[in-house]
């Protein structure tokens, strides 16, 4: 049985559609990400999950309960965006104070020190910096050792270092059987960290697979080689080629596209032929790129 | 209830850390009576005052005023800063109710309230010898009703109002005329009939007239009570009705 199960949700505000006809399932232990440029309607989704909003239509199991259940609550961790504490609460305060809300919470100094908190347990929450409260707020949704939890954009604000340390924490945190709901448009986090993505935008979910699948499923050219070669060279020599598709030049500069063991084949002619390619670069489809097929736009595109 | 002792306690904890709210709220009510103490005429038995002393009535009036600070500014722009910080949203997310860190805002509210009143009678009573409500239990009636009319009040301010900021400064508004009505300025006692009529509809001076009477033994007269009342049913339900959680 999953243990989120969104089906055919909708909500929209006024005039405005926020989320059209949305399901997914995710199942148990996995790590699941929801993906989307910004104002696609990810956070609306959570929201909904969270029991923090009533949908319009469409119906969503939590363990298989609904979402305004407040037994979830002991169950189901949720980290929201834009969400602060008391100015002049110190972090150890407001990790003590979380804690005893819930009937068998995880240990609070291990959590800060996972999280990197250790040396600001005695500052006021108005005195830390962006990453810092952020970091605070990761460990407040994992503070009740929820069987679920729900991320919102969890490493926005923070620098590379702390990214991906959290990274790390939240694979532990899935090793240990919770069940994880990530919101991102951080390609690399999501390639990262998810088993699954949902790609949603405009409000509908566009795409659903694993990275790599997502990455197969949309790529129409697998791989692009560049390189300036040392002498001369026929298209001819290359084009014969059966993982070849195409040839482009720039200049001095040529660009290979095709398929399968491409970089060999291009390699093995060239070798054969005495030339040496320079600069060579061997381009492979990401997900960024099966994200701009699908959306028609990148990640961190539209400001907030 | 365990954890509702915790959020009274961060209340405790995060209002000692800004000495400006509680030096105001706590402080002022008694730093203003003893300066008005200092003067020697407002220590004489004065007769429109019906014998008594104006630093006496002004006992009342200070507890007023701490009631009216605490009720219509600092509670409502702390709420409506809950709300805007997404404090509150965040505790919909655990299994603790968000009623409860109103309920542990206004308990802190409240027994501050008690506090302030404490030290008023306390210092008054070493310095200038004010004496002690001649009937205590009517005096403690009075400041609960006062509370729960003004603390309504406030509730209605953090309910509708879109910020802290917000609340503050419609917490502001109210504050001089009911302030004026209660005596602040000038004990009611002297204000022109008619102003003390309207006053008697209005929370603050409904409280202090209870605690006035109270001083010199009277129980709470029907009208002001039926007022203060009045005040928590209409604008507590309205509170309760218009408060947004986010």
């Amino acid at each position: 049985m999953p243990v989120i199960e969104v089906k055919n949700l909708s909500k929209r505000y006024g005039d405005t559609v926020a989320v059209r006809d949305v399901s997914f399932a995710v199942e148990p232990g996995e790590i699941f990400g929801i993906l989307g440029p910004n104002g696609a309607g990810k956070t609306t989704t959570v929201e909904c999950i969270s029991g923090l909003r009533n949908p319009d239509s469409g119906t969503i199991t939590v363990l298989g309960r609904e979402p305004r259940d407040r037994t979830l609550r002991a169950e189901v961790g949720v980290q929201l965006q834009e969400s602060e504490l008391q100015e002049k609460l110190t972090v150890r305060e407001a990790l003590e104070l979380y804690s005893a809300f819930y009937p068998k919470p995880a240990d609070w100094r291990e959590l800060a020190g996972d999280l990197g908190l250790d040396e600001k347990l005695n500052t006021y929450f108005g005195k830390l910096s962006g990453g810092q409260k952020q970091r605070l707020s990761i460990a407040l949704a994992l503070i009740g050792n929820p069987k679920v939890a729900i991320l919102d954009e969890l490493t926005t604000g923070l620098d590379p270092q702390a990214r991906r340390d959290t990274w790390e924490l939240i694979s532990g945190v899935r090793d240990r059987g919770v069940t994880l709901l990530l919101v991102t448009h951080f390609m690399e986090e999501a390639e990262r960290l998810c088993d699954r993505i949902a790609v949603i935008d405009r409000g509908e979910v566009v795409a659903l697979n694993t990275p790599a699948g997502l990455v197969e499923q949309t790529s129409t050219a697998d791989q692009t080689i560049r390189f300036r070669p040392s002498a001369p060279i026929a298209d001819e020599l290359l084009t014969v080629l059966p993982e070849v598709s195409r040839i482009n030049r720039h200049g001095d500069r040529i660009e290979v596209v095709g398929t399968g063991n491409l970089l060999h084949a291009v390699t093995s002619v060239l070798a054969s032929n005495g030339i040496v390619a320079v600069e060579l670069r061997l381009e492979q489809a990401t997900l960024d790129d099966a994200f701009v097929r699908l959306t028609g736009r990148t990640a961190e595109e539209s400001p907030r | 209830m365990k954890v509702f002792g915790k959020l009274v306690a961060t209340e405790f904890r995060t209002a000692l850390r800004e000495p400006v709210y509680l030096g105001f709220a706590g402080l002022f009510p008694v730093i203003l009576i003893v300066i008005l103490g200092a003067v020697p005429s407002f220590r004489e038995p004065s007769p429109d005052l019906g014998g008594l002393r104006v630093v006496d009535v002004y006992a009342g009036i200070v507890i007023a005023l701490s009631i009216a600070m605490i009720g219509l500014q600092g509670m409502p722009t702390v709420l409506a800063n809950y709300r805007e910080k997404g404090i509150l949203r965040r505790l919909a997310t655990t299994p603790v109710n968000p009623i409860a860190l109103l309920g542990a805002q206004l308990a802190f509210s409240a027994i501050l309230v008690v506090l302030s009143s404490v030290l008023v009678f306390t210092v008054t009573g070493i310095l200038y010898g004010v004496p002690l409500p001649e009937s205590p239990i009517a005096f403690l009636l009075a400041v609960v009703l006062a509370v729960i009319g003004v603390f309504a009040v406030g509730l209605l301010i953090a309910a509708v109002a879109p910020s802290g900021k917000a609340a503050n400064a419609i917490g502001l508004i109210l504050f001089f005329p009911l302030m004026f009505l209660a005596g602040l300025y000038a004990p009611r006692e002297v204000l022109p009939d008619v102003v003390q009529r309207i006053a008697d509809f209005t929370p603050l001076a409904a409280g202090e007239r209870l605690m006035h009477e109270a001083m010199t033994g009277q129980w709470p007269n029907l009208l002001s009570v039926t007022v203060l009342v009045g005040y928590l049913a209409i604008f507590g339900v309205a509170a309760a009705k218009l408060f947004r959680w986010e």
